[in-house]
């Protein structure tokens, strides 16, 4: 392929591929996410190819492996276009059958259909209750596109923007076409893009950089990863064209080490997009000239703090530092250095495209556009999800997420990963924007949303985030290298039934400590699932001090099992699971026993009984 | 014998002169080689100090910083259970546990006959299935404790 010299040539080009591509053409596109992968996905592909050579069908039918669709809880997913007919669960025993009836006959298969809450079968992937709501203007691509094909990106107008740019507009108008778009930063802080774009390009020195962040150390969040692996264009197109804002020629995307296929996908049409000529020496003839390299994270969550991904790029450990000057200022190197999260880039192209006034129209006054969340934990409809600004938790919890499974009662909602904190659910109709969540005590963070139900223990979530935050501080400043840890072990000692009167003052206090002297924003926003979660689960912490309870049955010092007599028939079937043999049975059709000396308190007889013989209290 | 002792030596070379010895890319080094031998001998850290021309302390630092390097060599097969929160809430520590009680090792820890290497990780992205357990890149969901003895089994 010869490089695209002009826009008219990349005009040419998506012509030429438009032209190669019937519209009728029947395409399964299979979805190779995470998700779905694990639940077998690539199996399913590879058999689908494997079906479609040996019937010969190739003319007939396109397959198409893509990144993540959003809807991972019912993967394996497919969607057959161009009539958009949704499968979920397919397995391979399944390919003949779509093959001989969907594809040849248009006929639909009941089985493989959604079904929602009232029994209703869903034919169409529009029509899914899960998808109903949203507005995936940034994710819903990754349902088209082939990653490794630079192709499909172009067919869907890819690339336009950044034409328009080069040729259009001069970097002032870009910057303010950002700026009035009120585009803010994905990645938890919220800064406004177009401001950060402005201080770097009027910060001294020729040498700038751009840096796209995709370290993703919330460890409940996998959208930046998901963009990554299933679009990789989209998030270069935003770099190439906030690099030319800003006048930066070399340019880095640091992946977090766990995540191999976003390296693979973001090296491949970094490849792709130089051969075409949208990278490297004179983009599309523009004169202006930008490389991106990638480098992989070492697996540490305080990299993905701006001055510590710094030092880390730069080879050392990666340590923050005090913040008197700005990395827009001095930066990587020394040089004024632009970082974005990786959904902001991929919202630049959008903003180009369609132009600041239609972007701003979506979500709220203060926080436009869309965001992509992960709804996980205690959900029915587990996935990415993609609403405007300014939707509540209720529309997406319950028309969206499909509510809390096995008719458990919904507890708390936790945004802003290991820096936000648990929503309640007397705010559940909270609008959800930058905003409104930091003033609920929580943030939006990077987008992390997970469900917890009635068998969650709010002391064990915030013991939980401060372990992993124990765990990820880098140790350089007091406060939170010691801070987190006596917190963490005053909330260990709750869990065990060794606290004290005066705890949740003392946590209190700390956490004022941490906030303030904290050399990041790790420790200064470490306390914040604790104090969340005092601040509306009071009395939880309260039953675990002062009664020594554990009201859902998590901390293990604090909860019994045992055996409901009225309930158990002696089925027997906890006695195999129980690991310690504590369970025996006293002959058939009589409740089983417990040898409370024997009970480690693994929850496994728990797991099994379906008759709710088992009692955890 | 000596053999042995010089191909780590040139596969380390070789790899510092992938990267031109350039000591902004310590980590991806690093990476390099923990990739090629699965952990970062002495030997090997003593290498990259004096062909990068960096303190040794330097590289000690940057190798003990980082999650993805280990001084002590790994099993055949590592385990990586997912307690990141979507796994937490589905009860992911009961499942870790069960590991730790099938192998008697701790998180971190290797058995002795090096056959598996126990770590944790924070989600991977396969939340629907949690709790999550990857042994070797293979993902595994809705772990129940159950589940966690002949999933073991199948690696010898
Ligand atoms: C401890 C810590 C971890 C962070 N992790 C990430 C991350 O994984 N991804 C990310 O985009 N931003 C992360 N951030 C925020 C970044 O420092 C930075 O604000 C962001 O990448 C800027 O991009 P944006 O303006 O596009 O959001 C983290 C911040 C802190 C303090
Ligand atoms: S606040 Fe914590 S992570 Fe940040 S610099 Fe201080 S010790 Fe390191
Ligand atoms: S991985 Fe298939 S929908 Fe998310
Ligand atoms: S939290 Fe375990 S896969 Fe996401």
């Amino acid at each position: 392929m010869d490089r695209l010299r002009s826009p008219e040539e990349l005009e040419a080009k998506r012509r030429s591929i438009a032209e190669s591509r019937d519209p009728e053409k029947p395409c399964i596109t299979i979805c190779d996410g995470t998700g779905c992968h694990a639940f077998g996905s690539g199996k399913v592909a590879s058999a689908f190819k494997e079906e479609v050579e040996k019937q010969a069908l190739e003319s007939k039918i396109d397959i198409k492996v893509t990144g993540c669709h959003g809807f991972c809880e019912r993967g394996p997913l497919i969607v057959i276009k161009p009539a958009n007919i949704f499968y979920q669960r397919v397995a391979i025993k399944d390919i003949p059958e779509i093959i001989s009836k969907t594809i040849t006959k248009g006929e639909v298969i009941d089985r493989l259909l959604y079904t929602d809450n009232t029994g209703n079968k869903i034919i169409h992937e529009n029509e899914v209750p899960f998808y109903k709501k949203q507005q995936r203007l940034v994710f819903g691509n990754n349902g088209y596109i082939d990653p490794n094909n630079i192709d499909d990106y172009l067919f869907l107008g890819g690339y336009s923007a950044l034409s328009k740019a080069l040729t259009s507009m001069s970097s002032e108008e870009i910057i303010s076409q950002v700026k009035s778009s009120g585009l803010r930063g994905r990645g938890g802080g919220g800064f406004l893009t177009g401001m950060k774009w402005e201080f770097s390009r009027n910060a001294q020195g020729d040498i700038k950089y751009i840096i796209c962040n995709c370290d993703e150390g919330d460890p409940g969040a996998y959208m930046d990863r998901s963009l990554m692996e299933g679009n990789p264009h989209s998030v270069l197109e935003g770099m190439i064209i906030g690099a030319y804002a800003i006048g930066c020629h070399e340019a880095y995307i640091y992946v977090r080490n766990e995540y191999p296929l976003a390296v693979k996908n973001a090296g491949i049409a970094i490849r792709q997009a130089e051969e075409y000529g949208f990278l490297g020496k004179d983009i599309l003839g523009s004169g202006f000239d930008l490389a991106i390299r990638i480098n992989r994270g070492g697996g540490a969550f305080v990299c993905g703090e701006s001055s510590a991904l710094m030092a880390s790029l730069e080879g050392r450990a990666g340590e923050p530092r005090a913040k008197y000057v700005h990395a827009t200022e001095k930066g990587l190197w020394n040089k004024p250095t632009v970082l974005n999260n990786v959904e902001t880039l991929a919202n630049i192209p959008l903003i180009i495209k369609h132009g600041a006034d239609w972007f701003s129209k979506i979500g709220t006054r203060n926080s436009t556009g869309t965001k992509i969340f992960s709804l996980v934990g205690k959900i029915n409809n587990t996935g990415l999800v993609e609403v405007p600004m300014g939707i509540t938790l209720r529309e997406i919890i319950y028309d969206i997420g499909g509510g809390i499974p096995n008719g458990k009662k919904f507890k708390a909602v936790q945004t802003g990963g290991p820096s936000g904190g648990c929503i309640p659910e007397s705010l559940i109709d909270l609008p959800v924007d930058f905003d409104e969540l930091t003033k609920v005590g929580s943030m939006m963070g990077s987008g992390g949303m997970i469900i917890m139900d009635e068998d969650t223990c709010m002391v064990d979530i915030a013991n939980y985030f401060l372990s992993f935050l124990e765990g990820e501080s880098c140790g350089k400043c007091i406060p939170c290298r010691e801070g987190i840890k006596r917190m963490r072990e005053i909330l260990t000692a709750i869990t065990e039934g060794k606290g004290r009167e005066g705890d949740i003052e003392l946590l209190e206090h700390l956490a004022t400590t941490l906030e303030n002297s904290s050399l990041c924003a790790l420790g200064s926003s470490a306390a914040n699932p604790v104090l969340t979660t005092i601040r509306y689960f009071r009395d939880e912490y309260e039953a675990h001090i002062r009664d020594k309870r554990c009201p859902a049955g998590v901390c293990k010092e604090l909860t019994t099992y045992f055996i409901n007599d009225k309930k158990c028939p002696g089925c027997g079937l906890c006695i195999k699971p129980c690991p310690t043999y504590a369970i025996t049975s006293d002959g058939k059709g009589k409740p089983v026993i417990l040898d409370q000396k024997k009970c480690i308190k693994c929850g496994s007889c728990y797991d099994v009984c379906k008759l709710g013989a088992i009692i955890r209290n | 014998m000596s053999i042995e002792v010089e191909q780590p030596e040139k596969k380390i070379n070789s790899i510092l002169e992938k990267y031109e010895h350039d000591k902004g890319l310590l980590v991806s080094i690093l990476q390099d080689i923990q990739e090629e031998y699965n952990y970062l001998s002495k030997e090997a850290i003593m290498q990259i100090s004096q062909g990068l021309d960096i303190p040794l302390s330097q590289v000690y630092s940057v190798a003990t910083f980082y999650k993805a390097f280990s001084l002590k060599p790994r099993g055949r097969h590592v385990i990586n259970v997912c307690l990141g929160t979507a796994c937490h809430v589905r009860g992911a520590v009961r499942i870790l546990e069960a590991i730790e009680r099938e192998l008697n090792i701790k998180s971190g820890d290797t058995t002795d006959d090096l056959r598996f290497t126990l770590e944790t990780v924070n989600c991977v992205g396969a939340c629907a299935l949690g709790p999550v357990v990857v042994i070797d890149g293979e993902y595994s969901g809705q772990m129940k404790i159950d589940k966690v003895k002949p999933l073991l089994e199948k690696y010898s």
